[in-house]
């Protein structure tokens, strides 16, 4: 069981999807990090996400990876307009009322697509659902190796626009003093927004890049954002690097875990990591210590 | 004047509204039956697949109503089980509350267990339409009866048929995989299915378990390109199936055959349709429908005209009310012992199963046998037994 044959692709299957975790992850850490919210709907923002890209394709024909220029603008779109439409209104700046108004959106989220779709689960077909990559001793899906290279770039660009553009720092500097922020002209509202829209995004690729090797249902969300949340405590609340190799390390656990354990008890390895780290590191590989 | 007339008009109607009930009395009153299924959660779509199976018979039943009962007409209360066994226990109170006369439900064998064992506190007669764990009905369930084969017979029957066809192939195949989900019906299958296989000389190497939903099979088929086994014999339902086979295509993985006992995709048309290649080859010892049978044609024809796949769900839990309709009307009367007694004494033959006319003992149906299917050429077709044969079995599949 141990051979370099089985336990080679079991680590690259592991890698391609703990990249797709990240890029979820990594939208939940922006919005933790800078809201100082848990974001409850976040499950179900994939869930809208993948269902985006599933109609564009049943309905228009468009690949899931062409419908990235729709679907992630879309995502962010959304995810603005909630935010300052919604969430700002109703939870009069008190963290425990945005807790239950996102987990409230969650639920009004899920049982509208019950309602539409039903909860069928839907699968889409391309030409290359099926096509494999030789690498060494394992075989790749194509679509995993752009997921796999798709969530690395978008991680990328994420913390190059928190680092070195003006958003980024206005960004970070609501994150760290919301007061001292506005006092310099921070516009803080717009800021939140602009940082739950892109959290939101960023589930929008996701969505792209998972579909082709995965499925849709109503329920789909909340398998993903368990372990998201995982890894955004795993990684440090709110840092992006911490984010990526959580992601990255919780995807490996998970697929040897599976191989060695079964399926079934795959995701023990999950949560044993977690308690190891939460017991000798609280603040997460990469937090900060507060 | 005009005012006095209509005064007149509106009073006549008024006295005939009132007079109305005293003739509804005579007019046939309905049945109250319960239809449970697990139409959210996890197996959503096999549950959705057994209610409109449910309502089409409903609905030929109502053409003529219940002759018996002068006509009556069944009255559906939908339950959902939300794939739990806890909502479906939860689902038969409030059917007992209404005052359902019978239930019939509810796919999966986790939650047969609990909704049979829920009605029987109220004697109320539930008719099982899948769930093949055979515990339903040895438990001494007065209430329960099962139309359909369990898991024992189909493990039987497609043991035995695996080693007549290894056989009448020159033994090409020695060893085994089984790969199945964790609830009730797949662990049970497979715990048959792993004593009774080394009996005809197969090596069972690995049994492997898997929970629903599963996100990716990567994993179970590396442990299978490991383990190398002539034979991959799954036991899942319908989206952990066509994952597993879907993830076996893109690994290369190429058993000599994919021998599926009660296999949740192998021979649903729904599987056939959307991955025609990885489908293709795949046997199937499972529920089916007499391919003879003009009336399992027709029935096929009107579920595809609702642009939905004739699936085993639609045609058991179909079977399955008609056997309760026709029950209540040799009961003659909407209470529950008398429709207990019915569905005991039941000789129900006018069906499309293979399984003749019903006969229960300990609510179990003795005539009720599984098929044997392979998917050859882009359909699915009968290949054992030899009365229902529609095409000669291939296997093995490779060399």
């Amino acid at each position: 069981m141990l051979e370099f044959s089985i336990l080679f692709p079991s680590v690259l299957n592991g890698l391609t999807t703990g990249a797709v975790y990240a890029l979820v992850a990594l939208g939940l850490t922006l919005i933790y990090g800078v809201l100082h919210i848990i974001n409850f709907a976040h499950g179900a923002a994939l869930m809208v996400a993948l269902y985006a890209v599933y109609l564009l394709k049943t309905w228009l024909g468009i690949d899931p990876y062409l419908a990235l220029p729709i679907v992630v603008p879309a995502m962010f779109l959304l995810g603005y307009a909630l935010q300052r439409g919604v969430i700002e209104r109703a939870s009069h700046g008190r963290d425990e009322n945005i807790l239950l108004v996102t987990l409230g959106l969650a639920i009004v989220l899920e049982n509208l697509a019950l309602l539409v779709f039903k909860s069928d689960t839907r699968t889409i077909e391309t030409a290359y659902t099926l096509t494999t990559v030789p690498i060494g001793p394992a075989f790749i899906a194509v679509s995993k190796l752009v997921a796999f290279v798709g969530a690395l770039g978008c991680a990328a660009v994420l913390m190059w626009v928190v680092a070195r553009t003006d958003l980024g720092r206005a960004i970070r500097a609501v994150a760290k003093e919301k007061q001292g922020a506005r006092l310099v002209g921070i516009d803080v509202a717009h800021v939140y927004a602009m940082s739950f829209g892109i959290g939101l995004a960023c589930v929008g690729a996701a969505a792209c890049f998972l579909l082709p090797a995965y499925y849709v249902n109503p329920q789909v969300g909340g398998g993903f954002v368990l372990v998201a949340f995982t890894i955004v405590v795993l990684g440090g609340m709110g840092s992006f690097a911490g984010a990526l190799v959580g992601g990255l390390l919780i995807g490996v656990v998970e697929s040897l875990g599976g191989l060695m354990l079964g399926e079934s008890l795959g995701q023990i390895g999950i949560f044993a990591i977690f308690i190891t780290v939460l017991l000798f590191r609280p603040q997460g590989l990469f937090g900060a210590r507060a | 004047m005009t005012q006095r007339r209509s005064f007149l008009a509106q009073s006549a109607a008024g006295a005939t509204a009132l007079a109305f009930p005293l003739i509804a009395g005579a007019q046939p009153k309905t049945v109250k039956v319960g239809i449970l299924h697990p139409v959210t959660g996890a197996l959503a779509f096999s549950g959705q697949q057994c209610r409109e199976g449910a309502l089409m018979a409903v609905e030929d039943v109502n053409k003529t109503g219940i002759r018996s009962l002068g006509g009556a007409k069944l009255e559906v209360m939908l339950g959902d089980a939300q794939s739990t066994p806890q909502a479906g226990s939860a689902e038969i109170e409030k059917m007992n509350e209404a005052g359902c006369s019978a239930v019939v439900g509810a796919y999966a064998s986790a939650i047969c267990l609990a909704t049979t064992q829920a009605a029987a506190k109220y004697n109320l007669p539930h008719v099982v339409d899948v769930g093949v764990a055979d515990q339903i009905v040895e438990r001494g369930l007065k209430n329960t009866f099962r139309f359909g084969p369990g898991y024992r017979v189909c493990a039987q029957v497609a043991v035995n048929n695996l080693h007549v066809l290894n056989v009448a192939a020159g033994r090409p195949a020695k060893t085994v995989m089984i790969i199945h989900e964790e609830s009730l019906f797949g662990t049970g299958t497979a715990n048959l299915l792993a004593r009774e296989l080394p009996g005809f000389g197969f090596d069972v190497k690995e049994v492997i378990k898997h929970a629903n939903p599963t996100r990716d099979f990567n994993n179970i088929v590396l442990r299978m390109k490991a383990v190398n086994p002539d034979i991959v014999i799954p036991a899942n339902y319908f989206n952990e199936y066509a994952l597993l086979v879907r993830t076996m295509q893109q690994q290369k993985v190429t058993p000599k055959a994919i021998y599926s006992v009660l296999g949740g995709a192998a021979s649903s048309y729904k599987f056939l349709k959307e991955f025609p290649d990885a489908a293709d080859g795949i046997i199937d010892c499972n529920h089916w429908f007499n391919p003879k049978d003009k009336r399992a044609a027709e029935l096929r024809r009107r579920v595809e005209a609702k642009g939905l796949f004739f699936t085993y769900e639609i045609f058991n839990t179909y079977t399955a009310v008609r056997l309760l309709a026709d029950a209540i009307e040799r009961a003659k009367s909407t209470d529950r012992a008398a429709i207990t007694d019915a569905l005991e004494r039941s000789t129900f033959a006018d069906h499309f199963m293979p399984y003749g006319a019903t006969k229960f003992v300990n609510g179990q149906n003795q005539g009720a046998q599984p098929l044997m299917t392979q998917v050859i050429k882009g359909d699915i077709r009968v290949i054992v037994p030899r009365e229902y044969r529609e095409a000669d079995p291939i296997f093995p599949l490779r060399a």
